[in-house]
């Protein structure tokens, strides 16, 4: 009896999570008149709504600078995060402490302050419609050394030491040594950042006007506030399904990896 | 094992030159524009102290504020009950856990532009999958997002919707951090389901909650992108959030300097309150 409310209650919750998204796809497939009813399944099922998405805005080309811009940024993070992450785990140097210091209080630091600013920066290098400014204030994170110097930590220090004594380098020993036994962090680290980097959407809100340039969900944002979408659900929710499908095919194949490393950003505060 | 004295300098110099470039430059910059007027193009003047007059006499930021701060007041209690509700069955020994973790957690992984644009037609007045349902049980149609005094409510609601299934993971991994004997010896002094859910299960989740609680604060007053699609902050203000009232002085009336301010002022108070919490609950855990 117990367990049967159990799983009722975690059934309805599934339905409650899952259902909307449904709906969405559905509405986007419906013709435009009968979205207003629609519960379950459309009457008939028409590409419309996409095919007007197609031809409103560069959806595609939005889809490429979203990819290109978050992979960029996550090939940084992961790099560049693992360089400091081995600094301070593995080498000596001084300041290491103050350095250490400095990368906690920058995590703690409320963008809010530095949002005016940037902008104002990226005005002076001209980087406003460029990628440039899409990618390279994102290229280092904090969490992302944090989380790197942790993993290193686990690993001894004689595979580093019998490393230098064979004569290799510093920059051999951190990609051919530690990146083949920390993928679990290289993995976390990147999952964590392609997704903030493709969900971001003030930043290039501010950084980016032209439509060639925006990234995708800047672009569909833009498309359902503006009047582009000539405020036809149909057509809004295409362009949201088309936004919400590579995420959804991905998370579909790597659920394990997605929930572990959106979950660890917490579990590691 | 002693390795060439540069080395190490040039692993961290990335990091270093960003730091310099990107965080500590800005923030002096942001300081220096509190005492000026600048509309980027024009040359920047020096006002003293005029933005801060302004903000203090700004019923608008005061406004946004308080409409931030309505959003987690009713987001965050919201959002650890559901979560802990959700965690608490699963954590049973439930069949199918994959399944019901991945159907929760897919709101989390979806862009928030989807999911709010998702809702907007939920919400609708007429025809909205929602007043549809409510009407179709005999209840009358809410105004979701055209009712001042609903509308913030109900993006608090959304966005709950949408973080929860981060938080209900979370608090399944710390539900199993719980030893299992303690409850078993409560059971034989005879305690009931829940005094061994407030005795037991919440004390030793603190941690968990805490974490929680930082971290939807911190994605709280970050509001920005829900009631920028969904409402662009009306109706009658009541959803313009705090960053959306900072973005429009920035980038639609180009006030850098008093945008500047306002970001200053709101990052102050950002700290302040997650200060508090951090304090308020390491006294609750001794």
């Amino acid at each position: 009896m117990k367990k049967l409310f159990t799983y009722t209650i975690l059934i309805i919750g599934a339905v409650v999570f899952i259902y909307p998204f449904w709906w969405m796809l559905a509405a986007s497939v419906a013709p435009q008149t009968s979205i207003g009813n629609l519960t379950l399944l459309p009457e008939s099922v028409s590409l419309d709504s996409y095919s007007q998405v197609f031809n409103k805005i560069p959806i595609a080309r939005s889809l490429f600078n979203s990819l290109f811009v978050s992979l960029t940024v996550t090939l940084g993070v992961v790099t560049f995060g693992s360089m400091v992450g081995y600094a301070l785990s593995h080498l000596e140097f001084k300041g290491k402490n103050l350095l250490f210091y400095i990368i906690i209080f920058t995590m703690t630091l409320p963008f809010q302050i530095t949002l005016i600013p940037q902008y104002i920066l990226m005005v002076k290098f001209n980087w406003v419609d460029s990628y440039f400014a899409l990618i390279v204030p994102y290229f280092l994170s904090g969490l992302s050394i944090i989380m790197f110097n942790q993993y290193f930590k686990t690993i001894p220090k004689d595979l580093i030491d019998a490393a230098r004594i064979d004569g290799c380098g510093e920059f051999r020993i951190l990609f051919r040594i530690l990146w083949p036994n920390a993928l679990p962090a290289i993995i976390t680290v990147g999952i964590i950042t392609f997704m903030t980097s493709w969900n971001e959407v003030l930043w290039p809100i501010i950084v980016i006007r032209d439509d060639n340039l925006m990234t995708m969900p800047q672009l569909v944002t833009l498309f359902a506030v503006g009047g582009r979408a000539e405020s036809q659900l149909g057509v809004k929710l295409a362009a949201a399904t088309l936004l919400a499908i590579p995420v959804i095919v991905a998370y579909a194949f790597f659920q394990k990896y997605f929930i572990q490393s959106m979950a660890s950003t917490g579990l590691k505060e | 094992m002693k390795t060439k004295k540069a080395i190490p300098y040039l692993f961290i110099a990335p990091y270093v030159i960003h730091f310099l470039v990107f965080i500590s430059f800005p923030v002096l910059f942001s300081f220096f524009l509190m005492f000026n007027k600048w509309n980027i193009i024009a040359p920047m003047k020096f006002v003293g102290f005029q933005n801060f007059y302004r903000l203090a006499h700004d019923h608008l930021f005061m406004q946004s504020i308080l409409n931030t701060i309505i959003f987690l007041v009713i987001h965050i209690p919201l959002q650890i009950i559901v979560a802990l509700f959700f965690a608490v069955m699963l954590s049973k020994k439930v069949k199918f856990i994959g399944f019901f973790r991945a159907a929760y957690f897919l709101p989390v992984v979806v862009s928030g532009v989807v999911v709010t644009i998702l809702w907007q037609q939920l919400y609708g007045y007429e025809g909205g999958l929602l007043n549809r349902l409510l009407v179709s049980i005999g209840l009358g149609k809410v105004g979701w997002l055209v009712d001042p005094k609903i509308a913030m409510p109900s993006i608090a609601l959304m966005a709950t919707w949408k973080n929860v299934g981060l938080y209900i993971i979370l608090f399944l991994a710390g539900l199993q951090t719980v030893p299992q004997y303690l409850y078993e010896s409560a059971e034989l002094e005879g305690a009931s389901s829940w005094q061994k859910f407030r005795y037991i299960t919440l004390p030793m989740i603190n941690p968990t909650m805490f974490m929680v609680v930082i971290l939807s604060t911190i994605g709280g007053f970050s509001l920005f992108i829900e009631p920028y699609v969904m409402t662009g902050g009306g109706p009658l203000n009541s959803t313009l959030s705090a960053v959306l009232y900072i973005y429009k002085q920035g980038f639609f009336y180009y006030h850098m300097g008093y945008a500047a301010t306002l970001g200053f002022f709101f990052a102050g108070i950002i700290l302040v309150v997650i200060f508090i919490q951090r304090r308020y609950i390491e006294k609750e855990t001794g």
